[in-house]
Order: C-alpha cells, then sequence, then structure tokens
C-alpha cells in the first residue's frame, strides 16, 4: 500500500465519476430502443430444436419468405405472461407469422404454460442455453425482433409488446414490410 | 385560483431554500450570530410554504379539478376518494411534491427537536438540507409543475394507474420517501461535521437517531412494497430484484451499514471517516434510486413515469450532490484521525466486518442493476444478470452475514478472548448445529440442502442473542432476578440493547421465512372448468365459476373458489380479473387465505375456450408471511433503539463521549 494517504480518499470521487459518466452515456439512450449492432444485419445462422420436439430443428431458414415477429419469453418471466394475451391476439392477424424463442427456461414448464393459455406461436425454438440468445444479443424476456421477408432484423422490441409499441412501432413497420414484397 | 395559489407557494418555498442554503451556513463559517439564528425559522417558513402547495394540489384532486395537467392525468370523477388522496403522490409530479413535503418535514424537525446542538452545527445541517431542497424544487419548477393548467378542460380525467389504486401501494411511497428523506439528516450532519472538520463522537451521538428513524421507514417501505407485489402484481413472488426494488434495497443495506458504522464511532471514535462516508452513500443511493427511477435509463415494470429530459436535470443535480460532498471529503477527511486501537477479536473488527458485508453486497446489486448499461457501454454485448444471478450473490453473502450476526453482539469491544466468547456462546453453537443436522435427516428434509442451512442459521441467530441477554442480565444482578433486572434494564439505558435484540431476532424470523417459502412453496397453472377441482400440497381448490362483476371505475371477472384442507373448508377466495375503464393492461386481484404458516393463494388467468374455463395459479406459501414479519420486527427493534433515552436530543445534555469507555449497549461489558 504505498498509496498516499490523501489519494485515498478520492476513490469514491473517482467511482462516482464512472458512475457518472455511464450514467450521462446511458441517458443518451432510448432502452425501449437499444439500437442492436444487429439491425439491418441478417439474423445469425442457428439450429436449435422446437420445444414440441426436440427432433425437429429450428432453424435461420424458417425465417426466410414471410415477415416474422420473434418473440422471447420464459415461463418464468412475469411480464412475458402479461404479454400473452396481447400475443394471442397478434396471432390471429395476417401478414406475419409469430415464432417464439423459449429462453432458458425449462421445456415443461414452457410447454405447460402453452398448453393452459394457448400457444399463439406458429413455431417455438427451445433455448435453455442462452445459445442463440447471446448471439442475438438478447438482454432479458421479453425481447421481440421483426426480422423481414430477406432473414434481415429490422427491429427489436425491449419489454413486453403493449398497444402503444404495437400502435407506433410494430404494425406501421409491419405495414411497410408487407408491402416492400 | 388554488392551484396559482399552489404553484406561488412553490416559488416561496424556493427562495426560501436559497436563504436556507446560504445564510447559515455562511454565518456559521464568519460567525454572524444573526445568520445561524435565521435556520430554525427558515426551515419552519419552508416546512409552511410546501404544506400549502401540498394541501392544493390535495384540494385539486378531491374536488376533481381536471384542469390541471396533472390532476387530469393521474384522476378520474370515479375514482374512490381514498384512492383521489393517494392519487396525489401516484404520478412523477406529485411524488416529487411528496418529497419535498417529507425533506422540509425533516428539516423542521432537526429544528425542532436540537435544541442541545451547538448553533454552528444545526445551522449547517439546516443549510446543507436547503441546498438539497433548492435542487429538488428547481426540477419540479422547472420540468415537473404539479400546478400546470390544462386547456381545454378535459369532461374526465385519465385515471390513476390501475396498479396503484391499492391500500397498500398508498402508503408504500411515503414510507419509501420518508426513509429515502430521512438520510437526508445523516448526510447533512456528515457533511456539517467535514465542513466544520469536526468529526467526533458528538456528530456520532447527534446523528444516530436521525439515521435509524429513516431506516425504520425505508424498512417499512420496502416491506410493503414487497408484500404489495406479493399480492398485487399477482405472480406470487416477493421480491423480483427489479431496478426499482433495488434502488430501494440499495440505501436500506447502506443505511444498515451506517447505523452500525456509527454505533463504533460514537462508543469507539473509530471509523470516523468510513462512518461519513457511509452517510454520503446511502443518501446519494437514494437520489441516485429516485434518478433511474424516474429517468429512464433502466426499464422496469415500477416505472410509471420515464422522460430523458428530467433524467438529465436529476443527473446533474446528482452530479453536483454526489460529486461535491465527495469532493469534500477527499478534502476534509485525510485530516480525520483515526482513533480507537482495537484488537483482532474485537466488536469492532465484527462491526467491520459487517459493514464490508453489506457494503459488498450493494456493490453487487448496483452492479447487476447497472449491468444492461455496463455491459452494452463496452459493447461487451452478452449479458444474463437476472433474477438467478441475483440469488445466487444473495445466498453466497447472506450466510455469513448471519453467523457473524450471531457472533457480533456477544464480543467485546476493544479486545476479547477466544475462550470467554466460546464460553458464552459454546451451548448456542451446539444447538445450531443439532438443528442442521436433525434437518438434513431425511425424515425432515426433502433434498434441499438449503432448508437445513437456512433453518441452522436461524437458530443460531436466536441462540446466540438469548445467550447474550442471558449474559447481560447475569451481569445485571443474577439470574434469580432476572424479571426485576429486565424491566429496569428497560427502563434505563438498556433500550438501544433492546431494540438491537429484536431487530435481529427480526433477521432471524426473515430467514426462517425465505426459506421455507423458497424451498417447500408449491405452485401450479392448471385450466379449471366450473366445479372441477384441483389439489395442491394437500389443499383441494374447487372452482365454482366466473361472473362479471363492475366496480366504480372498472369491470371484473370474479371467479369463486372453495379451498378445503380434506373434508374441511377453510376458505372461500374471489380472485379477480379487473380491466379499468381508463384502459390499460387488465389486472389481477390475487385471493389469499392468509395464515401465520402458510398461505394458500389464487389468481385468475384468462378465460380458455368458450365453456367457462379459466386459466388459474394455485399457489401454497408456507412461512411467507415471516418475511414481512421479520421486516416488521426489524423496525420495531429501531423503534425500540430510538427510544432509548440517551438519544432524547430536546433535553438531555450531550455526554463528553468518545472517551467514556463502552458501557450501555454492549452486553459483555457491564
Amino acid at each position: 500500500m504505498a498509496m498516499s494517504k490523501s489519494v485515498r480518499y478520492l476513490i469514491p470521487l473517482v467511482v462516482f465519476a464512472a458512475l457518472a459518466g455511464l450514467l450521462v452515456w446511458g441517458l443518451g439512450q432510448d432502452p425501449r430502443e437499444v439500437p442492436s449492432p444487429l439491425i439491418g444485419k441478417p439474423v445469425p445462422t442457428f439450429s436449435l430444436p422446437t420445444l414440441e420436439d426436440p427432433n425437429r430443428a429450428f432453424t435461420d431458414a424458417d425465417l426466410r419468405g414471410k415477415v416474422s415477429l420473434v418473440n422471447v419469453w420464459a415461463s418464468w418471466c412475469s411480464a412475458c405472461r402479461a404479454e400473452h394475451q396481447s400475443l394471442m391476439a397478434l396471432s390471429e392477424m395476417p401478414g406475419f407469422q409469430l415464432i417464439g424463442l423459449n429462453w432458458k427456461d425449462d421445456a415443461a414448464d414452457a410447454k405447460q404454460v402453452l398448453a393452459i393459455s394457448g400457444d399463439p406461436y406458429t413455431m417455438v425454438g427451445y433455448d435453455p442455453d442462452n445459445k442463440v440468445g447471446i448471439d442475438w444479443g438478447v438482454y432479458g424476456a421479453p425481447e421481440t425482433f421483426v426480422v423481414d421477408r430477406q432473414g434481415i432484423i429490422r427491429y427489436k422490441q425491449i419489454g413486453p409488446i403493449d398497444r402503444k409499441a404495437w400502435e407506433e412501432k410494430l404494425q406501421p413497420l409491419l405495414e411497410k414490410l408487407n408491402a416492400e414484397g | 385560483m388554488v392551484p396559482e395559489l399552489g404553484h406561488l407557494a412553490l416559488i416561496l418555498a424556493l427562495l426560501i431554500a436559497l436563504v436556507q442554503a446560504v445564510f447559515p451556513l455562511a454565518g456559521s463559517l464568519s460567525g454572524n450570530r444573526p445568520w445561524m439564528a435565521m435556520a430554525r425559522p427558515l426551515a419552519y417558513g419552508q416546512l409552511t410554504m410546501i404544506a400549502i402547495a401540498f394541501a392544493a394540489l390535495t384540494q385539486a384532486f378531491l374536488t376533481s379539478d381536471f384542469s390541471v395537467l396533472y390532476v387530469a392525468e393521474n384522476s378520474n370523477s370515479l375514482l374512490p376518494t381514498i384512492y383521489k388522496f393517494s392519487a396525489v403522490w401516484g404520478g412523477h409530479e406529485g411524488s416529487l411534491l411528496l418529497w419535498v413535503l417529507f425533506m422540509a418535514c425533516w428539516g423542521a424537525a432537526v429544528a425542532a427537536l436540537s435544541r442541545n446542538l451547538p448553533l454552528t452545527v444545526m445551522s449547517r445541517v439546516i443549510s446543507v438540507q436547503g441546498m438539497i431542497t433548492v435542487g429538488f424544487l428547481l426540477f419540479m419548477l422547472l420540468t415537473s409543475n404539479p400546478f400546470e393548467r390544462l386547456f381545454p378542460v378535459p369532461q374526465e380525467g385519465r385515471d390513476l394507474n390501475p396498479l396503484l389504486q391499492d391500500p397498500g401501494l398508498a402508503i408504500h411511497p411515503p414510507m419509501l420517501y420518508m426513509g429515502y428523506v430521512g438520510f437526508s439528516v445523516a448526510f447533512a450532519f456528515a457533511l456539517a461535521a467535514l465542513i466544520g472538520g469536526r468529526l467526533d463522537a458528538a456528530w456520532a451521538r447527534w446523528s444516530r437517531p436521525w439515521t435509524t428513524v429513516a431506516w425504520i421507514f425505508l424498512t417499512i417501505g420496502i416491506m410493503l412494497g414487497s408484500w404489495w407485489s406479493y399480492y398485487e402484481l399477482g405472480w406470487g413472488g416477493w421480491w423480483f430484484w427489479d431496478p426499482v426494488e433495488n434502488a430501494s434495497l440499495m440505501p436500506w443495506l447502506v443505511g444498515t451499514a451506517l447505523i452500525h458504522s456509527l454505533a463504533v464511532t460514537e462508543k469507539r471514535g473509530a471509523f470516523k471517516s468510513w462512518t461519513v462516508l457511509l452517510a454520503i452513500c446511502a443518501f446519494s443511493l437514494s437520489l441516485l434510486g429516485t434518478f433511474l427511477v424516474r429517468s429512464g435509463v433502466l426499464t422496469s415494470v415500477h416505472a410509471f413515469a420515464t422522460d430523458p429530459a428530467r433524467g438529465m436535470f436529476i443527473l446533474l443535480f446528482l452530479c453536483v450532490v454526489v460529486g461535491g460532498s465527495l469532493a469534500l471529503y477527499a478534502w476534509r477527511a485525510p485530516e480525520v484521525s483515526e482513533g480507537g486501537r482495537f484488537d483482532l477479536l474485537s466488536r469492532e473488527t465484527s462491526l467491520l466486518a459487517n459493514n464490508l458485508l453489506f457494503v459488498a453486497f450493494t456493490v453487487l446489486v448496483l452492479f447487476g442493476t447497472l449491468a444492461p448499461l455496463i455491459y452494452e457501454a463496452f459493447d461487451w454485448g452478452k449479458i444474463s444478470v437476472g433474477f438467478p444471478w441475483f440469488n445466487k450473490m444473495f445466498l453466497a453473502l447472506a450466510p455469513f452475514m448471519a453467523i457473524l450476526l450471531g457472533v457480533g453482539p456477544a464480543v467485546r469491544w476493544k479486545h476479547d478472548e477466544p475462550m470467554r466468547l466460546l464460553r458464552t456462546l459454546w451451548w448456542a453453537l451446539a444447538l445450531s448445529i443439532l438443528v442442521l443436522v436433525v434437518s438434513y435427516l431425511p425424515a425432515f428434509s426433502s433434498g434441499h440442502l438449503w432448508v437445513p442451512v437456512g433453518l441452522a442459521l436461524a437458530a443460531w441467530l436466536v441462540l446466540a442473542h438469548v445467550a447474550v441477554v442471558l449474559e447481560r442480565l447475569k451481569n445485571k444482578g443474577g439470574l434469580a432476578r432476572m424479571g426485576p433486572a429486565l424491566l429496569a434494564d428497560l427502563r434505563g439505558g438498556g433500550r438501544s440493547f433492546y431494540g438491537m435484540v429484536i431487530a435481529h431476532l427480526g433477521v432471524a424470523v426473515f430467514v426462517v421465512g425465505v426459506t421455507m417459502v423458497s424451498n417447500f412453496q408449491h405452485e401450479e397453472d392448471v385450466r379449471l372448468s366450473p366445479n372441477a377441482s384441483y389439489e395442491l400440497a394437500g389443499y383441494r381448490f374447487e372452482f365454482l365459476g366466473a361472473e362479471a362483476v363492475p366496480g366504480p371505475n372498472y369491470m371484473a371477472q370474479r371467479g369463486h373458489f372453495k379451498v378445503y384442507r380434506g373434508d374441511r373448508q377453510i376458505a372461500n377466495l374471489f380472485p379477480e380479473k379487473r380491466a379499468y375503464l381508463g384502459g390499460g393492461m387488465p389486472m389481477t386481484e390475487a385471493a389469499i387465505d392468509p395464515g401465520l404458516f402458510r398461505d394458500v393463494y389464487v389468481s385468475m388467468g384468462e378465460a380458455v375456450g368458450d365453456k367457462g374455463d379459466w386459466a388459474v395459479r394455485l399457489y401454497y406459501k408456507p412461512f411467507v408471511r415471516w418475511i414481512w414479519l421479520g421486516a416488521i420486527l426489524m423496525a420495531l427493534g429501531g423503534v425500540v433503539t430510538v427510544s432509548d433515552p440517551r438519544y432524547r436530543m430536546a433535553r438531555a445534555p450531550a455526554r463528553r463521549p468518545a472517551t467514556s469507555s463502552a458501557g450501555g449497549t454492549s452486553a459483555a461489558t457491564a
């Protein structure tokens, strides 16, 4: 400990300055619109078993040719449960496929949620070890990625899809993507 | 007219705060007594103005004056009166007003109860509080004026966030804010001491009761928040490690460390600069919590108003307050002598270890809360700090805290002998190990390793404190006259000791609750048709169907469940799913049959199919009440401690401390 005594008392100030710098930076970011580095890029290649059938593969090819909403969820995630009813409504709408990515979850728990409350998804990938989640830059559930027909990630919604997010962001974007053909 | 009066009162309050921030402090530095004497009247004037503003806003809510924007956004003519009242702090602007109201209350309390404080100290404390109040009032008047008018006047208000239409949440924020703001007193005392260069035991003695009272409020506030999220969010959990919850937990953790560190500074004159740093951190974390909740830097289920522009202001304010006080610390603290030498086995060491554990846990919680931000800033990209991570960290530290908590009160100040300590505690240790072994036996345990560990730790906490109390009473007149000795102790200066014991027993109760509910709870998602039954953990839930029931400002689907234990019906439960007319997500009102040893809990999921089936969640929660009971005991311990005659600030003249060796609260010395 060669540090002089008065320098030691500066440590709290320095730590705080670093923290403040982080917060200033964070303030510039809208947490619901974190610019994922993946936006505008094709989805990373992956292959996962599906939740329903471990022998069936769910890959990036399944996201091509159709506009997709990829919803990251888990049975332990309370906000996902709050979102579930909106997803059920979305699943009836035309123009896109709703894909689930079951994340850091237990297959039995996840299946039970779908069995009881209804399954809004066309297909559910099962990612218990955060393999695909890491590549996609998933922070937490729920998150929803919008993927266009060419398999390019166009938008990421962090947090549940509520009415505001749907009306202001997702719906216009989906209309645009469908118009692009 | 009345809202304009409220607005005017806020402006006057700002002017008073400016005077308050400058003159008493300047007077204390230049020896100008009339300027110092201004401190008290200014503090009372501050409270008067803010109380007028608060009353004006309350009146606007009670009369449903939708010409006031804030009222139109947070109330509705259909809202029940009690919630019209609590809606005053249901949104951003009003909760700030509540914050400054409490700030003014604490300021006035310091002014009224500090008759024996040196005038210089009192005026500095009031000035520091004035500075903080200036920041908050500027923030309100510039970015978040609760009295802003709305034109044209809407016919109807938008309604209070349905999540907040609940008695628990009506009182949760006030308690929490009392705690947050209360730490400003400890902060102001610390800064006053740094400014004056007098960091002595007298300062610690003056700060202690204020800090403890703030801590009591914060404890109750957090407990209410936990209890509220348990029954209102309908997920059956009692803690979610959500950023907003963490924001309240961090000041609590540091505040707890501060209470203990203040004890050392008062009794032994040691840890002075460390204690000051904790006092600064406790309040800084309160401010940081406000920033995190209000700025939208982190999203959370609880954050109901986020706005980056406001965030910028709070951040600037945070930098001025925290940066300024830490700079002052860096400048003045090196001059402070670190008095009071102590040996490795001593009360001082154990309290230092306690402090380090609490601070380590705070740092972990801070890191976990900010992790998404940190990872993104450095473009590390991959992050999974969530519920399991926090639980792991908590479980890694908690056992050490609990073991230490049993040892600490039994150790003597300054120096102790291992053999003496063992003589006091050996039977407590032996019985705890017995609990560990017995609860590990297959007959009792269900294979969870944490169950025996948790129960043994709780037993250790209880027994070690029993041992400490017995020893104290033995020294006070022998076990034969235990009753009279106890009574005399409680009348005299022993209350802070018994307060400590009660608070620590609260920790034991909390540990039992957490252990049992985490390892033995059952929950099940099921789909039930009308008149169908489901059995969970020995309870049979019979679903009689759901019907539509209108509420004052919502439409509810109310389910009816009969709960049987064997053949005996033990409860009728009516969980609801509510759609509020004001819109938004449907709300779940769980129905709970509470008990000291178990809760039975039903929450409605959603209607499935068209035959009246419902997806419902059934819970069996053993000992869940003990979690909150533990917190209540901790707070009660604080209350008993503060009632100790030694802290009657208004009358008792301040003893010459520091040199007076450890008397009073130590069980071992006597």
